[in-house]
């Protein structure tokens, strides 16, 4: 199979032995866990137990609104302590709601009814499957999958390419679990009646290239091919993959789905594969913890809305070299404050960088305009554009150079000789994009209630002005048939007054008779 | 040498002659930009700090060319900017006549001074606050675009204008922003 080379990229120093070393550890139950509801800050969910309430592991316990909903389940037996907002492993630790639970230890589970012959059953019904026990991609995107299964397409690509230094959550699950994986893999591909499927996998990674090999001869599927693809950051990124693959690029401003294609991770695959076979939800995620800052790296399963500060301590604590905590790679990691954070499903790594792996002591330099950050830039950007753009404020000019098709993987900050944060400017400058379309629909929304409001005004102005004029007419025809009075009339009129006036009523003590 | 100068003179106002045709031409071929085009640049505030009454009100003399294109406060340098880039003008700073640049408020009602006049019901021009007559009233911050017309409308001034979180912009990278990427 012929692999093609994606646009800029760089070949970076892996480090993963050192979280490879051992086998996957299961993580204890932390003391409390807080389930944040929404793994991405651009969902609303909401909580559907209140506090006091006793649940089991897998029990719903909150759903994500939408057309791309899902539900968020409990992560292990216990009581519901609070519905509360907590930060979150997420950029200055943003506070976003959780349900903290407190584990009874029984860790008592309930299940859905297992769909064993998923060959044959529905694709609705697997859809269904999917949604209500909350599976969403574990690659770091959070994005419902059955939302991303929704349509039939020609290609699946089970995307086991992690590519940034550090990382291997996906490496250890391919190694130990690579069944889980290839069914997962001819599960979706049935779901979305694909007739390629594609695994793929790094050439450093030969010892989970084998695992996937004796898997899929043990369980072969129809269209199923495993692919290696060249270590080279970001490989594994959805559009640099679909390259690396089929030597088509995803269209600027579209989707893989455009192509035909959709990209799933292989822990996405192995979760939807549990999901169905077995009626889990779920509830637990591999979460590499690693770096100079951890006394003991490795991967760990981690049950959804543990602290970042226990899953640490499982792993020997913080070395005296700690310096930055980071929740994802080094690469596109966002750097925490604190540890009090939970795991999402969102979380694959935790990283506790050393001093000297920092790179922040070199102060910032003027652009150069060597326009290296462009030759390295996967996504054909030019970055050193983008930021005099936006450096201006431009946020309009950054909309034009495709600022959205940045994929924030940092590539650009760590080639720019002048040290300048390019990727956390377009990280702000892509969170302004998305606040300017939030701030045009308020206003389209705005303007429908002006609208309305003028024509309920004009309306009621409408209204009163007939209301009046038929009022002055109503007045008008009382008035019509009484003749003009004549003269004498008034003159009797006044006599008759008089002639009452001097007999006083009866009963009467009006004093006014003089 | 006399020759040499009138070619020049005479290639010059050649080269002019057709510029000038070239610009009447392109300049008839631009078409007329429409009020509803204006209109979905502004921020439909509808707070008529440019004088004009509301958010339509403006685009339709904008359209018609008889208005300054820097009298939107609420829509700042960014929507002087996308008005310049579609009418095919210069932009300018905010004309400080109109207001100022501020950051996102929405209004707050001080629900116990509230006397449930509903004046300010009549003045919000996009139906922001609910409430019935001499009961308390409240903005729904969703819905108000922080046009700053029931401020004044308040007989008992219970209502103030409070920054919306969230809506304003994080600090802009600089030294502060330190990004972490292993030495290879
Ligand atoms: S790499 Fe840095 S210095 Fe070079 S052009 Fe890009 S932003 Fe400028
Ligand atoms: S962070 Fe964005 S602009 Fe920078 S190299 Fe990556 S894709 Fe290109
Ligand atoms: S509530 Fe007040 S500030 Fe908000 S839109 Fe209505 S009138 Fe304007």
């Amino acid at each position: 199979m012929r692999i093609h080379r994606f646009h800029g990229g760089m070949r970076l120093d892996l480090r993963k032995q050192a979280a490879l070393a051992r086998p996957i550890r299961p993580c204890p139950l932390p003391p409390q866990l807080a389930i944040p509801l929404a793994a991405r800050a651009d969902m609303a969910a909401r909580a559907v137990v209140a506090p006091g309430r006793r649940v089991r592991r897998g029990e719903v316990i909150g759903r994500i609104e939408g057309a791309h909903g899902t539900t968020v389940h409990a992560s292990t037996s216990g009581t519901v302590l609070a519905v509360e907002a907590r930060p979150l492993a997420d950029a200055d630790a943003r506070a976003g709601p959780c349900v903290v639970i407190e584990p009874d230890g029984a860790d008592d589970e309930q299940r859905l009814p297992p769909i064993e012959d998923w060959r044959d059953a529905p694709r609705a019904a697997l859809l269904e499957r999917l949604r209500e026990t909350g599976i969403v991609g574990l690659g770091g995107g959070a994005f419902p999958s059955a939302a991303k299964l929704a349509g039939a397409q020609p290609t699946l690509i089970v995307n086991g390419a992690e590519c940034e230094p550090y990382v291997a959550c996906d490496e250890a699950l391919l190694r130990e679990r690579a069944e889980e994986v290839v069914a997962g893999a001819a599960l979706l591909a049935h779901v979305l009646g694909a007739a390629r499927t594609f695994i793929a996998v790094e050439e450093a990674m030969p010892q989970a290239l084998a695992a996937l090999e004796s898997a899929l001869h043990a369980a072969p599927f129809e269209g199923a091919a495993l692919a290696a693809v060249p270590t080279r950051y970001p490989e594994g990124g959805e559009r640099q993959l679909i390259q690396a693959l089929t030597g088509r690029e995803v269209p600027s401003g579209g989707l893989p789905q455009d192509l035909g294609i959709v990209c799933h991770n292989v822990a996405t695959a192995a979760a939807a594969w549990r999901a169905v076979a077995r009626g889990e939800a779920l509830t637990a995620r591999i979460v590499t913890v690693t770096g100079a800052g951890v006394v003991e790296p490795g991967n760990f399963e981690v049950r959804l809305g543990t602290p970042l500060a226990w899953l640490v301590e499982q792993a020997g604590g913080y070395t005296a070299r700690a310096a930055r905590l980071l929740a994802g790679g080094p690469m596109t990691g966002v750097a925490l404050p604190h540890d009090d954070v939970p795991a999402s499903a969102a979380t694959h790594c935790v990283l506790v960088l050393a001093e000297h792996d920092l790179r922040d002591a070199a102060p910032e330099l003027p652009c150069i305009r060597c326009a290296e950050c462009a030759r390295v830039c996967p996504a054909r950007l030019q970055p050193l554009q983008l930021l005099a753009d936006l450096r201006a404020d431009d946020t309009a000019e950054a909309r034009a150079h495709a600022l959205a098709d940045c994929i924030e993987c940092g590539l650009c900050a760590y080639a720019c000789p002048s040290h300048i944060p390019l990727v956390d400017w377009f990280r702000r400058g892509k969170a302004e994009l998305r606040a300017q379309a939030a701030a045009r629909a308020n206003a389209d929304a705005a303007r429908e209630r002006y609208r309305a409001r003028e024509a309920r005004l004009a309306r009621e102005r409408e209204e009163r002005l007939q209301r009046s004029a038929a009022r002055r007419a109503e007045l008008a025809a009382a008035q019509a048939p009484t003749p003009p009075i004549s003269k004498d009339a008034v003159l009797a009129a006044i006599a008759r007054g008089r002639a009452r006036k001097r007999v006083p009523p009866p009963g009467g003590e009006s004093g006014g008779d003089a | 040498m006399f020759a040499a100068l009138l070619t020049l003179v005479l290639v010059g106002a050649a080269f002019a002659l057709a510029l000038r045709c070239a610009e009447r031409r392109l300049r008839a071929a631009r078409a007329p930009v429409t009020a509803d085009a204006i209109d979905a640049l502004l921020p439909q505030t509808q707070c008529g700090q440019c004088g004009y009454g509301g958010c339509r009100p403006y685009a339709e003399a904008l359209a018609r060319g008889e208005a300054d294109l820097n009298r939107c406060p609420p829509g700042g340098m960014a929507g002087v900017r996308a008005l310049a880039n579609l009418l095919g003008r210069a932009p300018k700073p905010i004309d400080p006549a109109c207001g100022r640049e501020k950051p996102p408020a929405v209004a707050l009602i001080d629900e116990d001074v509230c006397i449930g006049c509903t004046k300010c019901i009549q003045a919000c021009p996009v139906d922001a606050i609910v409430g019935a007559s001499r009961l308390m009233h409240t903005v729904v911050g969703d819905l108000c675009t922080g046009c700053e017309l029931c401020v004044p409308a308040c007989p008992v001034d219970c209502i103030a204008m409070a920054p919306v979180e969230g809506r304003t912009p994080p600090p802009r990278p600089g030294a502060a922003a330190r990004t972490q990427v292993a030495a290879s």
